[in-house]
């Protein structure tokens, strides 16, 4: 069973590394890019699981170590 | 293959020797051994033959050239471990992650010899920052990459230098130092000894990364380096940290004999190195070894360059001690081998033996020497032609002042050192912007003064005189700071040691250096030489860069370059001379990069430090500065910055105007004193014949600079200081 | 009266704050190793600044699952004082013990520099021998510094002064200047500055002494 994790800033919270990154892609040329946000990708390899014991794991994972829910938005997807 | 020695990176001579040494051809795996560690970077086999130039032995010196750092005795038991190293061609590729590994390995260099990691400082050298922007990339990615492994293993970085010129265009320089205190009695050597002790692995796992990092040192760059991106490998302060933790607890318990950081050429340099400086033989097993990928055959494992890896000699049944240590800071060690007395580095893979030599022949001391060609470079002569009156002189020195100290060579590197934790450990005393850093030594009173230097174009338009005025600029930093000079760590970075005008500059510089330590008894106690530092186009200018350490009895009694209080009065010490030869301002202004380089005088330099030396230890100046580049009209803006305190000086001479403030003459310094101990400090002066003239007085908010009579500089402090600071950002954007 | 600095792997700063304590004021200290499980006769306890577990994850992401934690965590409800320095700080926000969270400096860099701090309250064992309002200079050295809560976390921590320590000249972006700030119990304390690096004449000044000596003189009980 494998997951992957997508933890990214909440809206509220500033990222200057998007738009340190957003600036550079303008420069670069792509004038039409509006927004860039910085995340991160966790790939997990579960083991021997099922899909249902997996979904629950990844809640208690993102929730207690993947993500700071004060200031960090999770998604995540089972494979 | 026909030619199989190509491929690693040998000639057909240095083939037929290692038939020699074995009495047969060599298999793959011992080839590649061969490849790696008769690379230049690893044999120094271009260079070694110039060292005996060197002073290298000394009363206070307790370990010079040969082991993983040099050791120089400090007093009170304890002693200064220390070593620079280059890890040029990794940043030119990888910026970041090739400056990070390069502070990561010379590190894990000083404590391996059993000393706690105390300070680091680096000398980086870019191409034009005004022209280009890969430039800009470079110094983001080098100082993001220093700054990102230093602070997190949490050693400060302290002092250090920057410099820009057309010549490193596609060939930037990173030259890592570090500094480390031990006991005496706790030095620890990379000697494999013992018979039977157990040659034990702790650290990171072995991955595939950096194979043949050492022979990609030894060539220039091509296009095809690009491709080489593999040989850049991915640093882990974190890992590091623990590492050293767990090395310098194990050190106290006993149980380990010697230890050895694996760097360039990995486990095969590692055991060679430790079997040859032991007993002699070393047998290890390439399955036992922890690795990252799968598949891995005794080629790269033996090869490998993964960081954080060092190897342990262990005294016979003390294993378990060891491992208990080890897991306790997170970390696995294994025993990979043991020591034997046989003169062979064995290689198993498991019971198949698959690698066997003689342990010395790998080493420098087995690996070829050669005496290669010099020539004077057509260049050299030419180029000392310079007519002084024929330069147009300033109309507006304010404008050429400002234009000097908003340079890119000139400004403050602040935008630099900011990024560098240079507080942790609580023992920086004096912080980077000043001529050196000064720590103190923990439970003394002592303290040390450190500091990397190279005017590398004086090292190309005078290879020996600019070499030797490279090692007395770094003694002057020092002992403006209050500090005695030690000895030194040599970083010589040049082009081509095939090309006999390169290697015409390589033996100059060393001889240069080697008469200059012998002059100022600093000596050599540990190096590194970084060759091939060129591209199709062009070769860097000579820069061998001086890493210098000076010792302070009484920390209390140390000394920076800023003015202190209105009234104090301002000295200059030394000549001044119509020598604009090699000059910032000759380059800046005129941009010319030619002339003699300035005279320098060992017997009038010696008098002037050690008259320095003596007047701080008395408490007598408020401050010290040399003058360097720029001359003295940018030494004295140097003196008002920190404190914002404006200067009044006059100037009296019959020499042009900007040979007077811009000349770089040596054995000169700006000091100040309280009008109270002038009189004290005069009868000094003549009593150790020191030449000198009253300047003026530290006073309002202008720097101002009174030639003949006439105001020819009034620059308010406030905003020169502003724009110098903001010079570097700006060059950034 | 016994202060305990916590070594977590990769803690840096222990080592300053153990001497800050030892040295300079005089008073006992012991380093506690993060796997150990209690703070019996501990009356301070300093979680030091440093790169614990590499700040891999985020900053004191992973420090704050050390088993050290649950005592800290029980020691806190009694009360008694604990200051988090730096990652310190990061830890103590990652564990809960302090609200709002620290996230990467605007500009994008670590900055290494002295700088003005405005005192906000002298309320609490940890500020009492300041003035408020007073200016002090007290070193930084983070690449994540930037303090951040959400509105009605900022509102709460004016309400009842706990904002302990705001930047004069923002170096990082926080949220409301904020530098420092304690829970609402008033017994722990988090700053991103380092004062245990100003505590010594010799290092350049000795502003950051008084923190130490007005939780020295609350555990003498003379305050």
């Amino acid at each position: 069973m494998k997951a992957r994790v997508y933890v990214t800033l909440k809206k509220s919270i500033a990222d200057p590394q998007g738009n340190a990154i957003k600036n550079a892609l303008v420069k670069l040329g792509y004038s039409n890019v509006e927004d860039v946000r910085i995340g991160k990708l966790i790939e997990l390899e579960l083991g021997d699981i099922s899909e249902d014991v997996a979904k629950a794991q990844m809640v208690k994972m993102c929730e207690g170590l993947l993500a700071n829910t004060v200031i960090e938005e999770y998604k995540f997807e089972i494979v | 293959m026909n030619k199989p020695y190509e491929a690693v990176g040998l000639t057909e001579k240095e083939y037929k020797k290692i038939i020699e040494y074995l009495n047969r051809e060599p298999n793959e795996l011992e080839l590649n051994m061969y490849g790696v560690m008769w690379s230049e970077h690893c044999s120094y086999k271009h260079s070694r033959a110039l060292f005996r130039h060197f002073p290298t032995s000394g009363e206070k010196v307790l370990q010079g050239p040969g082991e993983n750092a040099g050791i120089i005795d400090i007093g009170d038991n304890l002693a200064i471990a220390m070593k620079i190293e280059s890890h040029n061609h990794p940043s030119a590729i990888e910026p970041y992650q090739g400056a990070a590994t390069g502070v990561g390995g010379i590190i894990r260099d000083i404590f391996a010899m059993g000393a706690r990691p105390i300070a680091l400082l680096n000398s980086l050298r870019f191409g034009d920052i005004e022209k280009s922007e890969r430039v800009k990339y470079l110094v983001d990615g080098v100082v993001a990459g220093i700054a990102g492994y230093g602070n997190c293993i949490g050693i400060p970085t302290v002092a250090g230098e920057v410099y820009f010129s057309d010549s490193y265009n596609g060939n930037p320089l990173v030259n890592a130092m570090c500094v480390g205190i031990i006991e005496h009695d706790k030095i620890h050597r990379g000697n494999a000894s013992g018979v039977g002790n157990s040659v034990m692995y702790v650290g990171a796992a072995t991955g595939r990364d950096g194979m043949g990092g050492a022979s990609f040192a030894s060539v220039e760059l091509t296009e095809e380096s690009e491709e080489k991106k593999s040989a850049v490998q991915v640093g882990d302060p974190f890992m590091e940290k623990l590492l050293l933790e767990a090395c310098l607890e194990l050190l106290e318990t006993g149980a380990i004999v010697g230890l050895q950081d694996l760097g360039a050429a990995g486990l095969t340099s590692a055991c060679c190195e430790t079997a040859t400086r032991g007993e002699g033989g070393m047998e290890i097993d390439v399955l036992k070894v922890p690795r990252r990928e799968k598949g891995m055959t005794p080629l790269e494992v033996m090869l490998s360059e993964s960081q954080e890896r060092m190897l342990l000699i262990v005294e016979k049944g003390r294993e378990y001690e060891v491992r208990k240590i080890v897991e306790k800071w997170g970390l696995h060690a294994v025993t990979i081998g043991k020591v034997t007395d046989n003169g062979r580095l064995i290689v198993r893979e498991g019971d198949k033996i698959v690698a066997d030599v003689p342990a010395y022949s790998l080493d420098s001391s087995g690996a070829p020497k050669y005496y290669k060609d010099y020539e004077e470079p057509e260049y050299y002569r030419e180029l000392k032609h310079l007519n002084p009156d024929a330069l147009e002189e300033p109309k507006d020195y304010n404008d050429t002042l400002m234009k000097l100290l908003t340079s890119p060579n000139l400004c403050s590197r602040e935008w630099v050192y900011r990024q560098y934790d240079h507080m942790v450990r609580t023992c920086t005393v004096v912080k980077p912007g000043s001529d050196a850093a000064v720590m103190r030594i923990r439970g003394t009173k002592k303290g040390i003064a450190l500091t990397t230097d190279c005017n590398s174009r004086y090292c190309y338009l005078d290879p020996r005189a600019g070499s030797a005025i490279a090692v007395v600029e770094a003694a002057r930093n020092l002992v403006c700071s209050g500090a005695k000079p030690l000895a030194i760590t040599d970083g010589l970075n040049f082009g081509s040691p095939e090309k006999p005008d390169r290697f015409w500059q390589f033996r100059e510089a060393v001889i240069g250096i080697g008469e200059a330590c012998r002059e100022l008894d600093t000596p050599v106690i540990s190096g590194n030489v970084s060759f091939y530092n060129e591209t199709e186009t062009q070769a860097i200018y000579p820069t061998p860069i001086i890493g210098m350490v000076g010792l302070i009895e009484d920390i209390d009694r140390h000394c920076t370059m800023h003015f202190k209080d209105e009234g104090d009065v301002v000295v200059l010490l030394g000549e001044t001379r119509n020598e604009l030869g090699g000059s910032e301002y000759l380059a800046r202004i005129h941009g010319l990069e030619r002339g003699t380089v300035p005279r320098l005088n060992f017997g009038l330099e010696k008098r002037m430090q050690a008259f320095i030396l003596t007047a701080i230890e008395k408490g007598l100046l408020k401050s010290a500065h040399d003058v360097s580049e720029g001359g003295l009209a940018v030494a004295l803006a140097e003196c008002c910055m920190e404190k914002e305190l404006g200067v009044e000086v006059s100037l009296q001479s019959e020499m042009r105007a900007d040979a007077l403030l811009f000349s770089e003459s040596q054995s000169r310094f700006v000091i100040s004193c309280s009008p109270e101990v002038l009189e004290e400090l005069q009868k000094l002066m003549e009593k150790q014949e020191i030449p000198y003239g009253i300047l003026g007085k530290v006073k309002g908010k202008e720097l101002k600079i009174n030639v003949n009579g006439k105001n020819i500089v009034a620059l308010n402090v406030k905003e020169m200081k502003e724009a110098w600071r903001g010079a570097f950002e700006c060059y950034m954007k | 009266m016994k202060f305990g600095v916590i070594v977590f792997p990769g803690s840096n700063c222990d080592l300053d704050c153990f001497h800050a304590i030892r040295d300079v004021t005089g008073h006992e200290v012991e380093y506690i190793w993060h796997d150990d499980e209690e703070l019996d006769g501990f009356d301070c306890i300093i979680l030091p600044g440093g790169f614990s577990y590499g700040d891999y994850l985020r900053c004191g992401a992973v420090a704050r699952f050390s088993r050290i934690m649950d005592a800290v965590k029980k020691h806190a409800a009694a009360g008694k004082l604990v200051i988090g320095i730096c990652n310190g700080f990061q830890i103590l926000t990652e564990a809960g013990l302090l609200p709002g969270a620290l996230v990467r400096n605007k500009n994008l860099k670590f900055i290494c520099e002295t700088v003005p701090l405005k005192v906000e309250n002298n309320d609490t064992p940890f500020t009492r021998l300041y003035q408020k309002g007073e200016i002090i200079n007290i070193p930084i050295a983070h690449g994540e510094g930037n303090y951040v809560a959400d509105e009605e976390t900022l509102k709460k921590l004016k309400e009842n002064g706990q904002i302990l320590f705001t930047y004069v000249d923002n170096p990082n972006g926080s949220m409301e200047n904020i530098a420092g700030i304690c829970n609402e119990g008033r017994n722990v304390l988090g700053m991103m500055p380092h004062p245990e690096r100003a505590c010594e004449e010799l290092l350049g000044n000795t502003d950051g002494r008084r923190i130490f000596e007005s939780i020295i003189l609350a555990l003498e009980g003379k305050l």
